[in-house]
């Protein structure tokens, strides 16, 4: 049914730490793992793996953007992007066949490739690109937010999340309920400003970025705070460096 | 948008048959026996040849049915319904003008069935907030007089087609102001897109995988946007331009040939661009438009 259902009180989303993702995909190839071996779907395809112009299906991406403010140097932000679970998904309502649904118990939105004709509306309707055809089973593709992990009691407790959250190595990303003010995952949006993507767009994303932190600000003009503690070490004339420097110094051609 | 051949082929071919239906619903002209015969049969071939082309863009057209079960949410399923029961009550219709019964309260209903029909499919454009340029009325009355002035082409009916074939060329013009605009207007940007617009200015840096994907291929179309303006000059000749002063002059069966092909290319070039030229809010993300 591609009603929307009534906004359900839990609201499972993953919050994605702009500041500390280091940009490493790990959690593109951990997704891509999943999602192929999984019996919940058809395996995400490559195109021509090998070849020249390599293309593949893929339920999460990292971007790079650069970030120049007013004032101060230009930083880079790493920018992983994937299903946001909207409350108000236009994937939803426009898919025809009934393929694509939100659901009533834990706002998840996934497509029933058994039902799904392959017509793109729901990605068209996307303004996240969240959403992949993929061409060899001619159905849509997108992030379940790992529904088959998240309730599975085959898997020990700490497996139960997303792919993506389990493997990152810096901790940039967290599986939780958003509909509870008080979870952790909550909590961390409340603390740190969590913001929605193209607000403007009324989708309500469920999952949520956090802003990557002030840069710490160097007075001393070098290009880097650590700066100060990579001078050379043998500046003060002791040990066997600085001998070799002295020493080396003094041959024909050397450096004084 | 990627100007996929099947749509670009559906919504013109489909466009024009549901657009001759509709004069032949309200009479004009209300021929019977083999006449009738000749240009319902011309009405349905256009109208289902282009639903049929429809089906071939899809990953699993055998499921195809199932698109008509949401038509609470979907403009898509509206129109497969729309399209459905317009050519079945259409059918009995023609067959009634074939043997000559008196049935003009269903052609009537025939003829409402076709502007729905085209309306639906307009909407599937006109809903996409991600596509700012489509997001006007200007989509569905563009779709809806063009509809009317090739099936006035076609139906040979001479004031109307002139009036219509006028209306569409100014419907277009407008379309065309107001749409190269709209995507800064829907203020969807970078910024927004990625929320880092508070700390500075944002450029795409790395693009997220080396070679091109599904939403590169479907939404970054460039190519229509390089030559828009000559496009635009050949779609607006060939499609109005041409059959304007043919259709005044008096048609002939040979003019009234060259007015059908010119009007056909034309708007082919126009849908064509419809989609090629349509910027998608995803192509943001990849720094591209």
């Amino acid at each position: 049914m591609t009603r929307l259902p009534p906004p359900s009180a839990v609201k499972l989303g993953l919050v994605i730490d702009l500041d500390t993702c280091v940009g490493c995909h790990a959690c593109v190839v951990a997704c891509k793992g999943w999602n192929t071996q999984s019996d919940l779907g058809t395996p995400l395809s490559d195109q021509n793996p090998y070849g020249a112009d390599p293309s593949g299906t893929f339920l999460n991406r990292v971007h790079s953007y650069e970030v120049t403010p007013p004032a101060g140097p230009t930083q880079q932000v790493h920018f992983p992007k994937s299903c946001l679970h909207c409350e108000d998904a236009p994937c939803v309502t426009v898919c025809p066949t009934g393929a694509s649904y939100k659901r009533g118990s834990d706002g998840i939105v996934l497509v029933n490739e058994d039902a799904c004709i392959g017509c793109g509306l729901c990605a068209w309707a996307c303004p996240y690109g969240a959403r992949e055809m993929d061409p060899s089973a001619g159905v849509m593709k997108k992030c379940t937010l790992c529904v088959d992990r998240i309730y599975n009691d085959a898997l020990p407790e700490v497996d139960r999340t997303p792919a993506c959250v389990r493997t990152c190595p810096a901790g940039a990303r967290h599986f939780g309920d958003l509909g509870d003010p008080d979870s952790a995952i909550s909590q961390l949006v409340t603390d740190r400003g969590g913001f929605d993507l193209m607000p403007e767009q009324g989708t309500k994303p469920v999952n949520k970025y956090l802003p990557p932190r002030p840069r710490d600000r160097d007075t001393a003009g070098d290009i880097d705070i650590l700066a100060p503690l990579l001078a050379p070490v043998a500046a003060d004339g002791k040990g066997l460096v600085a001998w070799l420097d002295r020493t080396l110094s003094k041959l024909p051609g050397g450096h004084g | 948008m990627h100007p996929a051949p099947s749509v670009i082929t559906f919504t013109t071919l489909s466009g024009l048959g549901f657009g001759l239906l509709f004069w032949l619903g309200i009479g004009l002209p209300d021929p019977t026996g083999w006449v009738a015969t000749a240009f319902f049969g011309l009405a349905f071939l256009l109208s289902v040849g282009g639903l049929t082309a429809s089906l071939f863009h899809l990953g699993h057209p055998e499921r195809a049915h199932l698109a008509l079960t949401q038509w609470r949410t979907s403009w898509l399923s509206r129109e497969g319904l729309a399209a459905i029961a317009t050519l079945l009550i259409g059918g009995i219709f023609a067959l009634t003008r074939v043997l000559g019964i008196p049935a003009a309260p269903l052609g009537w209903l025939v003829s409402l069935g076709c502007l729905g029909t085209v309306f639906t499919t307009a909407m599937i454009y006109t809903q996409m907030k991600t596509v700012p340029r489509w997001r006007h009325w200007t989509t569905p009355a563009l779709f809806l007089a063009l509809s009317l002035a090739g099936g006035a082409l076609l139906a040979n009916q001479r004031h109307p087609a002139l009036v219509l074939l006028a209306l569409c060329a100014v419907l277009q013009l407008v379309a065309w102001t107001g749409g190269d605009r709209r995507f800064a207007a829907s203020h969807t940007t970078l910024a927004t897109a990625t929320g880092l617009g508070g700390i500075g200015r944002v450029r795409a840096f790395l693009p997220p995988h080396t070679g091109s994907n599904y939403l590169l291929q479907e939404f970054v179309y460039v190519v229509g946007r390089r030559h828009v303006l000559q496009l635009r000059v050949i779609g607006l000749i060939l499609a109005f331009g041409l059959p304007l002063p043919l259709i005044a002059a008096g048609l002939s069966h040979i003019t009234a040939l060259v007015a059908v092909l010119a009007h056909v290319a034309g708007v082919l070039c126009l849908r064509w661009l419809f989609f090629a030229q349509a910027e998608h809010v995803v192509g943001l993300y990849y720094g591209k438009r």
